[in-house]
Parts: C-alpha cells; structure tokens; sequence
C-alpha cells in the first residue's frame, strides 16, 4: 500500500509514468482504422534512376492538386472545398475536407525539371527521377 | 429522428471473401435534402468499370475494385497505403425510388442520388354517422 503511494509520487516510478502517459497519449492520436494521421497518405518505390510517389487523394481535380520539389523536399498542397448545399440535412460526414500541405523529405536529391505527375481515378502518381548529380558514379579501379 | 434517415449502414454480418485482400468501408457523406438522398464516397482507384452497385431486399451495395499498383524496376520503400478493395453497404428507406437510383465516379469518388418518393398526399374524409 505504502509501497503504490510512493511509486506513484516519487522518482523513476513518476518519470516512467510520465512516459508512459506521454506515450498512450501518442498512440491515441493514431485512428482506430490504424490510418496514418498524415494526409494524404503515399506510398514511396524506390528504382535505380529515382523514385516513385503515389498518394490518394479522391474526389480532387487535377487542378486542385500542387506538386512541388526543391531540391530532396517533396511538396503536396491542395483543397477540398466541403460540400453544403442549401436546406440538406447531412446524415453522415465521414470524407476530409479543407486544406492540405504535406512535405516530404526524399533520400536524395532529384532533379526538379524531370518531374512529371499524373492524376487517374484519385490516385497521384509522381516521378521523381534522381538529381544527376546525386547518382551514383562507378569509379573504374586501374591497375597499376 | 431515425425515421427521417432514408439511408443507413449495415450491420457487420461477419461475411468473408474468398480473394485475400483487403477491404475497406469507403469514407462517406450522406445528405438528404427535399427531393433526394446524396451519398458521396471516396474510392481512390476505382472507375466506371471496375465500380459495381446493387440494390437487393432494399440494401443498396457498393463494391469497388482496385488494382495493385507497381512500377518495374521499383520497390515498395515506404508504405502509407495498402492495396484493398472498397465495400459498403447501406439500408434504403421505405421512402425512396430505388428504380431511379443515378450514379457517376469521377476522380475516384462516386456519387449516388437517390430520389425520395413524395408522400402522398390523402386525406381521409370523415363523415359523421
């Protein structure tokens, strides 16, 4: 008894419960669904001459869509705007709407001039070939 | 107020599929306003012809299938997203004109009207007797 007073109040027994409580408070910002909280979500493919990207993003036009790159920084920004239409009673309201920006930090740099998107059935396709400077150079070994 | 909500989801009825793959319940709105129910879903990679919709016993049916993505010469690095199909289901009320039901997928979100069925309108004389 004594023993659960103190541990609770004193010394490594409060830090650890300070991180744990830290911690659950991290785990409940992840959605039941196990959805990443970032959006919109992406997957990355890796090859020999650059990457892939591929994110969702339903219900967009190509035109809300703007897709920028600096250097190894990915940049996605666009909007939804929220459907209301006068007089209707929503019964459901589960899509995301509003604005979006998600940076994403690439392995390496890419050259900016090479990047072509694409836009089909609310899926975003991204070609981020890798900066020529940034390839790998095979160095040919003399023998001497 | 239930009775105002002309479409409602199922109940899980712990059906399985017999392709391994995931499904998920597409995110919807649903909203109703004086002629029609509109359900706006969001199925990223799914069009027209990969889109199918049901009505049975009053249950209207949404599945959409969607198709790996893969690039040759690539590999998957760095995953948010995992492949599936949509599904969902959803009760129609009594009020509604299924037979009138209108669909289109644009930009991988579907959008459903459903036209209600104006009330008739009776009106029951009463005679003293």
């Amino acid at each position: 008894m004594l023993w659960n007073t103190l541990s609770r109040t004193w010394g490594p027994w409060q830090e650890l419960q300070r991180i744990q409580s830290d911690m659950s408070r991290l785990l409940s910002g992840i959605p039941a669904q196990g959805l990443p909280t970032e959006y919109p979500p992406i997957n990355v493919y890796a090859g020999e001459d650059g990457l892939k990207l591929v994110a969702e993003l339903p219900g967009l036009d190509p035109s809300d869509i703007d897709v920028s790159v600096v250097q190894d920084t990915l940049t996605l920004k666009g909007g939804l705007a929220p459907e209301e239409p006068e007089k209707a009673e929503m019964h459901r309201r589960e899509r995301r709407t509003g604005r979006f920006v998600r940076s994403v930090q690439l392995p390496y740099e890419i050259e900016s001039d090479e990047v072509e998107a694409r836009f089909r059935n609310g899926v975003l396709e991204v070609d981020l070939p890798r900066a020529r400077a940034a390839r790998p150079r095979r160095i040919a070994v003399k023998n001497t | 107020m239930a009775e105002t909500k002309e479409v409602q989801t199922t109940p899980d009825e712990g059906l399985e599929r017999t392709r391994e793959r995931r499904v998920y319940l597409p995110r919807a709105d649903i909203f109703e306003t004086e002629n029609e129910v509109t359900l706006v879903a969001d199925m990223p990679g799914v069009d027209e012809s990969s889109l199918e919709i049901t009505i049975e016993n009053n249950v209207l049916k949404i599945v959409g299938r969607t198709q790996d993505v893969s690039f040759e010469g690539y590999t998957l690095r760095y995953a948010e997203l995992e492949p599936g199909d949509f599904e969902r289901s959803f009760v129609l009320g009594t009020r509604v004109d299924a037979d009138r039901i209108s669909a289109s997928i644009k930009n991988g979100q579907l959008r459903l009207s459903v036209p209600k069925i104006a009330p008739a309108q009776k009106q029951i004389r009463v005679t003293a007797g």
